[in-house]
């Protein structure tokens, strides 16, 4: 079952990398059945390179959880999922991502379509700033032109999935920003779903939240991952551990090794992992 | 290293806080005296007729400001009409769509020093391109969009600083969902930045009911014995019509008193609502 393959420097002809020596990444294990992958992935910032011909593979229907310390690209190879980098003026794209089949940075991809698909949580909570029930029924209107009866089937449906029904169905015209820290993360996942969404990525949902939030989330993540590809982005190592089948360990924006997060976690390969998860740095 | 005195350190800091609080006396002094002696000189010629009666040059006592004051409020109803629209979509496109390139500053930089140019060039530009080149003539349509020019410049630096007040979470949290860019704007960034949306309409209102010298260009009639009753009409002013009666014999000053009361009151009764609405909206932030 167990592939040990060690990811090539990229030698296909699809993309050319600019990178000489691309740092072989360890995968432990070999997707089958990828719904997202990152193939020879390279990130400019300007002219500083963020990111250095990473090779990904993300299961369907899975958590994987992308983790390292601050500034190695995590935040950013999770942005390209959705192509939201392309918002920040000078950033630079090479490589492929491809998304169910078809990459993302393709010729025919519109970016707006994309996000509709793939839904992102922000670190920090950002509802906008009008009150609860527009803040879920803004995602709907975009794409489809609903009766208000509609509206309110997709408000109710969200805010159940996303657990905050209870806590919020009484004060569904009051102010988004009225909400506490947790509720507030957990409006912008309701968000999220009410556009159907077959992807998810979070980029560190919880580091702006008190524990109990965060217990809140993550328990939502296991009921979320039933019907989506999750893809995480944590400082949180035991976060990790907790809500991921997988895990993806990047330094200096390379990706240093992949593996299954309880395998990763106790029987790392590189010693740069080992040394990160046992603290010596990050 | 030697120690500072305490003593010096204080003395320092009360002779700062004693200028500072002189600075602010002088700018109060002025208004209080400006206001104090508009008011004195005003109080005796305050009658009903001052609002209600048309121009007159005979009679200090049957001058009045009814054309002057419907005028105002066209024309500054106008002018908000075309500048407001014109010059929020001018602002969110330099703020949101323009490259960020040479070009684009110097774009900027144009709009800063056109808010820089004398009120009587725009009047002159009036005067060559709206009433002669348009044909438009001596109209109040021809004066709103003189005053629009006039007020453009504030507007879009106003929009822009208004957009770029509104969070990049937002349109992020916007754009994640699959909305345009446009929509990201129309629907979340202009709502969240409409209180600073309403301080250009204050700041372009304020301009607009005060200038004088722009319309004295393409003739405000001082003598018009009608109301303006639509944008072809001839028109007058309240800063045209107050300046009229200063420089009539000494029976007017108590009129043109009275003409720069209107002037404030309306003023002040435009802004406070806008003000009102703006405070009201800021309440809820981000």
């Amino acid at each position: 079952m167990r592939i040990l393959t060690r990811a090539k420097p990229a030698e296909s002809a699809v993309i050319v990398s600019t990178e000489s020596e691309a740092t072989p990444s360890y995968i432990a294990v070999d997707i089958q059945d990828a719904l997202i992958e990152a193939r020879d992935l390279s990130i400019w910032y300007g002219k500083k390179q963020a990111i250095h011909t990473v090779n990904l593979k993300i299961p369907r229907h899975q958590v994987t959880a992308i983790i390292g310390p601050s500034g190695c690209g995590k935040s950013t190879v999770l942005r390209s999922i959705n192509r939201m980098n392309d918002l920040i003026p000078y950033c630079r794209t090479q490589g492929q991502m491809i998304v169910d089949g078809e990459d993302a940075y393709g010729p025919n991809v519109d970016p707006v379509l994309l996000r509709r698909k793939i839904g992102l949580i922000f670190q920090k909570p950002n509802p906008f700033p009008k009150n609860v029930y527009e803040n879920i029924a803004f995602g709907v209107k975009l794409h489809y032109q609903a009766t208000k009866e509609e509206i309110d089937d997709v408000v109710t449906s969200a805010l159940q999935q996303a657990n905050l029904w209870d806590e919020v169905s009484a004060r569904l015209d009051e102010s988004a920003l009225s909400l506490s820290g947790g509720q507030q993360q957990r409006l912008c996942i309701a968000r999220a779903l009410a556009v159907e969404p077959d992807i998810l990525l979070m980029d560190e949902p919880c580091s702006a939240l008190d524990p109990v939030a965060t217990a809140k989330i993550e328990d939502l993540i296991f009921e979320l991952k039933k019907d989506m590809t999750i893809v995480i982005v944590t400082h949180n190592m035991q976060q990790a551990a907790r809500v991921a089948e997988f895990t993806a360990f990047m330094y200096l924006g390379r990706l240093v090794e992949f593996d299954r997060t309880r395998d990763l976690f106790e029987r790392p390969h590189e010693e740069l992992t080992e040394n990160y998860i046992t603290g010596r740095f990050g | 290293m030697i120690p500072r005195s305490r003593r010096q350190r204080r003395a320092k800091e009360l002779i700062f806080v004693g200028l500072f609080l002189v600075s602010i006396a002088v700018a109060l002094a002025t208004v209080v005296i400006l206001l104090g002696s508009v008011v004195a000189t005003a109080l005796p010629a305050l009658r009903p007729s001052v609002v209600f009666n048309f121009a007159s040059f005979s009679d200090p006592n049957r001058a009045g400001y009814a054309a002057a004051i419907v005028g105002t409020l066209w024309i500054v109803g106008l002018t908000l009409l075309f500048s407001l629209p014109l010059g929020i979509a001018a602002g969110v496109y330099l703020e949101e769509y323009a490259p960020r390139n040479r070009f684009t500053r110097l774009l900027e930089a144009s709009v800063s020093n056109l808010a820089g140019v004398p009120s009587v060039v725009f009047g002159l530009i009036g005067l060559a391109v709206f009433v002669r080149a348009f044909g438009l003539g001596f109209t109040v349509i021809a004066a709103s969009l003189t005053l629009t020019i006039l007020v453009f410049p504030y507007v879009v630096i106003t929009a822009q600083e208004a957009v770029r007040a509104v969070p990049q979470s937002i349109r992020d949290g916007a754009v994640a969902l699959g909305s345009t860019k446009w929509q990201a704007i129309r629907r979340q960034v202009l709502p969240a930045g409409t209180p600073g949306l309403l301080t250009a309409s204050i700041l372009a209102a304020s301009r607009a009911m005060g200038e004088a010298a722009p319309l004295i260009v393409i003739s405000s009639v001082p003598m018009l014995r009608f109301l303006p009753d639509g944008p072809n009409s001839p028109f007058s002013v309240l800063p045209v019509q107050i300046f009229a009666y200063v420089s009539q014999p000494a029976g007017f000053q108590g009129v043109a008193a009275a003409g720069v009361l209107i002037l404030l009151l309306l003023l002040i009764t435009f802004n406070s609502v806008a003000i009102v609405v703006r405070n009201r909206m800021q309440r809820r932030r981000w």
